[in-house]
């Protein structure tokens, strides 16, 4: 995100907090999709994912005020998404949804073994990047999809800045191993 | 160490670390230089990169192809922000008061109490340096009484136990108040009460020879009358 779209975000925001309801709409336009994306991926349920992005965006618009600009507001939004996933999933006991969607999704295609037999290397990399743990998927997700800095991915998840590292590490090999028993070698670890 | 080394000892490097961040193109100026170099001159590293570069791509098409919300999502925001009670009222313009009313009313009680400590203590610490200030200009001394003298300093008023001849004295009518102070100064005067005619009861602690005195006095430019008290 550059500079000036940042700044411009902090500005609707102050906006939204003098009660600004079209301020409202362009942010919301302008980040409903990615925000929702984020949540998706974390509760692998498009309807939670769905109801999740109208509570976001309502709690910015009654948190507006007391947001201080210490991070972007991209930033502050997948916060936001992210706690309200997490209490989504311990809601519906996460480690049940989990298996359970897993399999739901991997019922709409064709296994990574199969993938590799179609020469689709591609396709197969996005299927076990959908096999990775939650806590595996946010942070790849973060770093790939949503292009947040080090710092960033810290504040956002609550860790320190080398857990970030070393958990994207730790993300990577896994998917490696997801791929090499899928039959994969991609030369790396 | 090499990349295949670290990978098997357990995390990553510190270069190696900041790869993924660098396919992403988050890395600051000065890290960015870091992993290029490292990237030139480690093939093990490169080769790793080129398999980040691919998970990146990945990730985003995978995350492209999940859709987006439908509108009744958006519909259903503003439902409820419609429905939330109006108490943002639009700010035109708010004036220096209004500004530092909102401040206060937006400090949590506790931080407002804290606040009012910290402006005690202000108080408190300015009272102590001006006592300390007037402290320190009487010698050290916690009060001074009307009788009390400085070595050299000027007298213009006792009610001590002091001894000495007094005479009622009436100023010239131009002696201006400058010339009395420093008549006062001189003489080291003790102003004892003043009458309604202009006269003076002083009396003259430094000096013993009364009829000297009045002599002297009467010889001082904005002396008119100098003469023996009762």
């Amino acid at each position: 995100m550059s500079a000036t779209q940042a700044a411009s975000d902090e500005a609707l925001i102050a906006r939204i907090a003098q009660g600004d309801r079209l301020a409202m709409q362009v942010l919301y336009g302008r980040h409903h999709v990615k925000v929702f994306r984020f949540g998706l991926r974390l509760v692998r349920n498009e309807q939670i994912a769905e109801d999740l992005i109208s509570e976001v965006f309502l709690d910015v618009w009654r948190q507006a005020g007391k947001f201080e600009g210490r991070s972007a507001v991209s930033t502050w939004l997948l916060a936001i998404m992210r706690f309200k996933a997490l209490s989504a999933l311990r809601r519906r006991k996460d480690a049940e949804l989990d298996d359970e969607t897993a399999n739901e999704i991997e019922d709409q295609s064709d296994d990574p073994e199969v993938t590799v037999q179609k020469k689709d290397t591609g396709n197969a990399l996005r299927k076990c990047l959908m096999q990775l743990s939650a806590e595996h998927r946010e942070i790849v997700d973060l770093v790939y999809y949503h292009e947040k800095s080090v710092e960033e991915v810290a504040e956002i998840v609550g860790i320190p800045e080398n857990t970030v590292k070393t958990r994207l590490f730790y993300a990577r090999k896994k998917l490696a191993g997801l791929l090499q028993a899928a039959g994969i070698e991609r030369g790396w670890p | 160490m090499t990349v295949a080394k670290r990978v098997a000892d357990g995390g990553p490097g510190d270069v190696e670390g900041l790869l993924p961040w660098h396919a992403a193109g988050t890395l600051s100026a000065r890290d960015t230089r870091r992993v290029e170099e490292a990237l030139a001159s480690d093939p093990g590293l490169a080769k790793q990169y080129a398999v980040i570069r691919d998970e990146y791509a990945e990730t985003i098409s995978l995350n492209e192809s999940l859709g987006a919300p439908s509108a009744g999502a958006m519909h259903k925001l503003f439902a409820a922000i419609d429905a939330e009670p109006a108490a943002r009222v639009p700010v035109v313009r708010a004036g220096l008061l209004a500004r530092i009313s909102r401040f206060f009313s937006a400090l949590s009680p506790r931080m407002l109490a804290a606040a009012g400590a910290v402006a005690a203590l202000v108080v408190v610490l300015q009272a102590g340096v001006i006592a300390a200030m007037l402290s320190k200009d009487d010698g050290g001394q916690s009060f001074q009484t009307a009788s009390h003298r400085a070595p050299d300093a000027p007298l213009t008023r006792g009610l001590g136990v002091e001894s000495g001849p007094q005479a009622l004295v009436r100023f010239a009518p131009d002696a201006r108040m400058s010339d009395i102070a420093e008549f006062m100064d001189s003489y080291q005067v003790t102003v004892v009460s003043t009458s309604r005619n202009g006269l003076f009861r002083l009396r003259f602690d430094q000096h013993k020879d009364l009829p000297g005195l009045l002599s002297k006095l009467q010889g001082e430019r904005i002396v008119n009358l100098a003469v023996p008290a009762e």
